[in-house]
């Protein structure tokens, strides 16, 4: 590293390579400059109207078509979307990075609605694999029952199924909250690094099986517990919590928290930086 | 990947080769390589239906070795002589493809020494063996499969099919599924997963006089249950048997004359999703296979890890 004491440079980030220039070779770099904040903008995304309804029936698209067609719509205004007729297609609502309300009439296949950003989506039927893998922020709500992978890998927002959940919730998530109203399969939390996940009834074997950190609230009984994963006292703030989120996701507004146990990772892991991403932002 | 798809109806016929073609051809995308159906069939029940090959789909995509048509004729009269041998009467012959037989026989003997006898003929194959069991599989998609052998004429109460994308054995029809439970008549299997034990396996069943037709890993699920069905097992005794048996990831289904069932490992690595009401089971690899017949809004679920079912027409 430069030494900072005697550099000729002109500033400190630029003896340490924080600033910003144009490179013509194989890659463009370019650093955040917070006086340049309002020049910034999330590529992809729309001012929407609420108010602005329309409905997008898409028994005969394949999926690509479909989320083309969210787009532009968004890119009309529309905030309010109704999907009619998906069918159990795979990765419909995929990529939206934007406020929006968004409505299935109906089942998702694989994939539905991943990787996105800030949208509100309910879903009045079941999904498939990985639903809402990646989700940054926002909300989703499962009317039924979802397959497994559910919320994989997510880092914000929070994931609901009012039904039941297949094997894999929430792995490798890294943040947010997964909200499940009925049970969930085997290796629930499953290498988990953030976050918190909350299921009122049964869990299969392997439950937290390798997480790193974050939260296991369970309501009904555990098949096994997996590797690294051990119980810990439910504070009044935990219960405090509990009682919010499941006010929030619609489930059981009275269920008897008081009776869940909490499971946390059982091992400290060096190096390891336990902020929320969300947190993170805010800190940005 | 592979898929699969099952249904049975539980109080009425149907075309059930038209109703498993579409939910194979939703699957389509997670095995392009061949495609097989077992179908249950509104057969009178009197004599035994034998499908067998005496020879390989050569065609685009195959890793079969080229041979004359007749040969096959050769293998033929092989077989029809090993049938007369064996006492069989055969009532009715038709001649599918230049490689593939639908024979309906009058016999009432051994079915393991049957299936031996006719199996000692050169590249010759019982695909199955059943009063109602009709077992077809070729290369090609469903929709291929479904005309070239005029599988939507075909009327039952319930079938399994399986939609293969070739991953530890070539693309041919002995790799191809279902896999008949030789050696009983009206049974069979479809598989989605691998299988890490199939050679230890293979050898202890060989070994209690079991036979293998192919080097798929997911024949050893047919010859499995069959062995634990010769040793007075129920059906549904010898799946959860297999979920402690069978090492690797997997789910299956098994079908007999009068049942369908469900077999998911504990790992609950492969998908299934499932339909269910009191007249109907449909379950396949993804929920559009089970749309493609029921297009309206239903209620499906993910049966969990270490689930054994199996239902009854």
């Amino acid at each position: 590293m430069a030494n900072l004491k005697t550099t000729e440079k002109k500033s400190k980030a630029q003896s340490m390579g924080m600033h910003t220039e144009v490179l013509t070779g194989r890659t463009q770099q370019k650093f955040f400059n917070p006086d340049e904040a309002e020049n910034f903008y999330y590529f992809g995304t729309y001012e929407v109207d609420f108010n602005k309804r329309t409905e997008l029936d898409v028994k005969n698209m394949e999926a690509p078509e479909a989320n083309k067609k969210i787009d532009s719509l968004m890119s009309e205004g529309y905030g309010t979307i109704v999907i009619k007729n998906p069918q159990g297609k795979h990765s419909l609502g995929v990529g939206i990075l934007n406020k929006l309300n968004l409505i299935f009439e109906g089942s998702l296949g694989y994939f539905g609605v991943g990787s996105c950003d800030g949208p509100s989506v309910r879903i009045n039927g079941r999904v498939g694999w990985s639903c809402a893998q990646n989700l940054m922020a926002g909300k989703v709500v499962v009317e039924k029952n979802a397959g497994s992978s559910f919320g994989a890998a997510i880092r914000g927002g929070d994931l609901i199924c009012k039904g039941s959940v297949g094997a894999r919730t929430g792995i490798d998530m890294k943040g947010g909250t997964i909200i499940v109203g009925g049970d969930a399969g085997a290796f629930t939390g499953f290498m988990m690094q953030r976050g918190r996940i909350i299921v009122l009834g049964n869990v299969g074997i392997n439950l937290g099986d390798s997480m790193y950190d974050g939260n296991i609230f369970i309501g009904g009984k555990i098949g096994s517990f997996g590797s690294d994963a051990v119980t810990s006292d439910l504070t009044s703030s935990d219960k405090d919590w509990l009682k919010r989120k499941l006010k929030v996701a619609e489930i059981d507004e009275n269920f008897d928290v008081s009776k869940m146990t909490k499971i946390v990772a059982g091992k400290k892991l060096w190096n390891y930086d336990n902020l929320e991403p969300t947190e993170k932002k805010g800190a940005i | 990947m592979c898929g699969i798809a099952g249904l049975i109806h539980k109080d009425k016929s149907v075309n059930i080769g038209s109703e498993l073609q579409s939910m194979l051809q939703a699957l389509k995308h997670r095995g392009p390589d061949s495609t097989g159906y077992a179908l249950y069939a509104d057969n009178d029940g009197q004599n035994f239906i034998m499908r067998f090959k005496v020879g390989e789909n050569v065609g685009e995509g195959s890793n079969a070795v080229n041979e004359e048509a007749s040969v096959y004729d050769e293998r033929k009269k092989i077989v029809d002589k090993n049938l007369s041998d064996l006492g069989a009467i055969i009532v009715k012959e038709e001649r599918l493809t230049p490689y593939s037989f639908r024979y309906e026989i009058k016999y009432d003997k051994d079915l393991m020494k049957f299936s031996k006898k006719i199996e000692s003929a050169e590249m010759t194959e019982i695909l199955s063996i059943g009063k109602s069991l009709e077992l077809i599989k070729d290369i090609g998609d469903a929709k291929e499969v479904c005309d070239r052998y005029n599988l939507d004429k075909i009327t039952g109460t319930h079938g399994i099919g399986h939609a293969r994308m070739a991953t530890e054995s070539g693309v041919d029809i002995k790799s191809a599924h279902p896999f008949w439970g030789y050696p009983f008549s009206d049974v069979s299997v479809v598989h989605n997963g691998q299988l890490t034990n199939y050679w230890n396996n293979r050898r202890a069943l060989e070994n209690k006089g079991m036979r293998f037709m192919s080097e798929c890993d997911s024949e050893l699920i047919a010859v499995y249950l069959a062995e634990k069905m010769r040793n007075d097992a129920t059906l549904e005794e010898g799946m959860k048997d297999s979920l402690k048996g069978l090492d690797g990831v997997f789910t299956y289904f098994v079908a007999t004359k009068d049942s369908l069932g469900m077999a998911k490992d504990t790992m609950a690595a492969k998908p299934l999703v499932l339909y269910e009401s009191d007249n109907l089971v449909a379950m396949g690899s993804e929920e559009i296979a089970i749309r493609s017949i029921l297009p309206q809004e239903i209620d499906t679920y993910d049966p969990f890890d270490g689930e054994v079912k199996v239902w009854q027409i």
